[in-house]
């Protein structure tokens, strides 16, 4: 029983703040204002179908835009000496060292007809274009904010593939693919799967930067939670039935990622 | 009796605060005595306001939360909010303690209907003398019981001249497809229908769903114009040109022209929304008589005159008016001339069928147009589900066969 002291703190922070919570969002989903039991709320949700999907393509896409810079990027950094390891690490980082509002908000003048980069382009007689208030800006925005969380849990996986086992697959004839597809990718498959997670469970429930870059006509499921507790009529009840199904959502495409990838390990081992 | 403030404040605090008397002793009060009630006794009060929305600028002009600390000894836990509605769920939710609290007009009917606020004793405030009668018996506060007017306003149209070649006189130009995508419109459900609703001649606050269903289409014909919808995103886009026209506060299109010269504000002929800000105390209140005090504070002529100035709306109190210099007296956009005034309307509170019905049009018209079936999450959780069992079979038969 002594082994079990430690994690007491641990367990009633999450306790408090986890469990207590998640009871909470629980019980607002199915209850009215009056308090008395419904399934109307959840059943609600249904209306909202359209919002849901644009939420999971954004958020699909930036994840994939994310894992396809940070790869490269990740296995790069992992084979360098260590010193050089630390700079590059701390340069991915560095932005994380600004507010997020702050640095959603620089993309808006970066973005914007008026903006730096319009202002740019003008100089050579191009443009203006048109990057503001689009999708495309605002899978950007995540791409940009997120991008960490996919690198470090990458780098991380990376950093411990020993070069020599590298080696030990070109020196038995696999050539730039083989290496690739039989050896790295096996390995780093945890790192894609915790870098994956990290970024698309923050990305599809963003809410304020489709209403910074995409210009607030094309919400996103957290600008509808959002809504249903700042908006006119003030509905937390239809807000925690919405958080409910995003979570169950998430739950289990997170739960059919980690089986894909312990049948795809199984499989090639 | 109006005496200099520093005149009578200088004989008790001289020999305690000698070097710091200058600082303070800045503004002209009714009763100095009435003030000097709670200090010494530790006491503080929470007052909860809209941000930017007091004049804090002790180098121009009055810090009015440090000047109240000084008079009175009472000490201000000042925070801000962004929207009445924000207020509201923050005072909903019970999760904090507020002594003042400065709603709109609508949101005070909606606490009034909810019994969330203390009434006022008014033989606390007598400074609540100076209103002006045309903001007292207010539909939203019809006794006068719980609410003293702060400032008021009107919504119009500011538009850059430069981007604009007619004359805008209507809420039609919002509509107008010459100006495809460099309209601006507000975020928040209930202004955005109301230019809608008076757009189409209806009342800010029909209970008809039929009139809310026809706003909602308008407002789904203008989505295709419309570069943003946005609040305070506003200042920087106007001011930067990035739009030509956009609705917005008077008090703060005030704000915007001083740093954009080329833009103007209008208030359309249909008619617009006017609103009242008010000082009330929510029920919770720990020290109310001290609440009470700051309001009379508020109230104060030279006060109000520095907050009003501050924030670039209008004033109701009539002694506070009076200080202004005569440019802004005169500023039709402050001021607007009666027959404008005589055409604007305020919000009601709506009843809650009302505000979820507009609510979930206003969902309609800003999400995505992309169609698609209620039923496409249960389908989606389903095949996650199958999916996941499927995977797990497959596994297991594999399994087996590895055995044998």
């Amino acid at each position: 029983m002594k082994s079990k002291a430690p994690s007491a703190p641990y367990l009633l922070w999450m306790a408090i703040f986890t469990i207590v919570p998640l009871g909470l969002v629980v019980y607002f989903a199915l209850t009215t204002a009056d308090g008395t039991f419904t399934i109307d709320n959840i059943s609600r949700v249904g209306e909202y179908s359209g919002v849901l999907m644009h939420s999971i393509w954004l958020a699909a896409i930036a994840t994939f835009i994310c894992l396809v810079i940070a790869y490269p990027l990740a296995f790069y950094i992992s084979r360098k000496p260590e010193n050089k390891q630390r700079t590059l690490l701390m340069l991915c980082i560095i932005p994380m060292w600004m507010n997020f509002l702050l640095r959603t908000y620089a993309w808006m003048t970066l973005l914007e007809k008026n903006g730096l980069i319009n202002r740019f382009f003008a100089l050579f007689g191009m443009g203006p274009f048109n990057m503001i208030n689009t999708k495309g800006a605002v899978v950007l925005g995540m791409v940009y904010n997120y991008l960490p969380f996919m690198i470090l849990p990458l780098y991380s996986i990376m950093v411990k593939i020993d070069g020599r086992v590298i080696e030990a697959a070109q020196d038995l004839g696999a050539n730039t693919y083989g290496v690739f597809s039989k050896v790295v990718l096996p390995l780093s498959m945890p790192g894609i799967r915790s870098g994956i997670t990290m970024v698309f469970v923050p990305a599809i429930s963003t809410f304020i930067i489709s209403r910074m870059l995409g210009g607030g006509g094309n919400i996103m499921i957290g600008d509808l939670i959002d809504l249903q507790f700042l908006g006119n009529a003030y509905n937390p009840n239809l807000g925690a039935a919405i958080s409910l199904v995003l979570m169950v959502l998430i739950l289990l495409c997170m739960s059919i990622t980690n089986q894909f990838d312990e049948e795809m390990e199984g499989m090639m081992i | 009796m109006r005496k200099r403030l520093f005149l009578l404040a200088a004989v008790p605090l001289m020999l305690l605060q000698v070097l710091t008397v200058p600082a303070f002793a800045e503004v002209e009060v009714e009763d100095y005595d009435y003030y000097q009630r709670f200090r010494g006794q530790g006491i503080s009060i929470n007052v909860h306001n809209w941000g930017e929305y007091i004049s804090n600028d002790a180098e121009e002009s009055i810090d009015v939360n440090a000047e109240f600390e000084e008079l009175t000894g009472i000490k201000v836990n000042y925070t801000t909010f962004a929207s009445n509605e924000e207020l509201y769920a923050r005072l909903k939710s019970g999760g904090a303690s507020y002594d003042v609290i400065i709603p709109s007009d609508y949101m005070i009917a909606r606490f009034i209907r909810e019994d969330m606020l203390e009434e006022l004793n008014l033989d606390n405030i007598p400074n609540a003398k100076f209103t002006n009668p045309e903001f007292m018996g207010m539909e939203y506060d019809p006794d006068d019981k719980y609410s003293i007017p702060y400032t008021w306003g009107t919504v119009g149209i500011i538009y850059n001249t430069t981007m604009v070649d007619n004359d805008i006189t209507s809420w039609d130009s919002l509509w107008d497809a010459r100006y495809l995508g460099d309209i601006l419109m507000f975020s928040n459900p209930r202004d955005a229908f109301g230019i809608a609703q008076k757009r189409l001649g209806y009342s800010l606050n029909t209970h008809d769903l039929e009139e809310l269903r026809d706003a909602a289409d308008e407002l789904k014909a203008q989505k295709s114009l419309v570069q943003a919808y946005v609040m305070d995103e506003i200042f920087d886009k106007m001011e930067g040109g990035e739009a030509a026209l956009a609705p917005y506060y008077a008090g703060d299109a005030i704000t915007m022209m001083d740093e954009n010269p080329d833009l103007a504000f209008v208030v359309p002929q249909e008619g617009t929304n006017k609103f009242v800000d008010s000082i009330c105390i929510p029920k919770g209140s720990k020290q109310k008589e001290a609440a009470e005090m700051y309001i009379n504070f508020l109230c104060e002529p030279e006060v109000a005159a520095a907050n009003i100035e501050y924030i670039g709306y209008s004033t109701p109190n009539l002694a506070a008016y009076e200080l202004l210099d005569e440019e802004t007296q005169n500023n039709p956009v402050i001021y607007p001339p009666a027959e404008i005034m005589a055409k604007a309307e305020f919000f009601y509170d709506l009843p809650p069928e009302v505000s979820a019905e507009m609510d979930a049009l206003w969902v309609e018209v800003i999400s995505a147009e992309v169609g698609y079936s209620k039923w496409t999450i249960p389908i989606l959780i389903l095949g996650c589900i199958v999916l996941s069992i499927g995977i797990n079979v497959v596994r297991s038969v594999k399994k087996k066969r590895d055995i044998y």
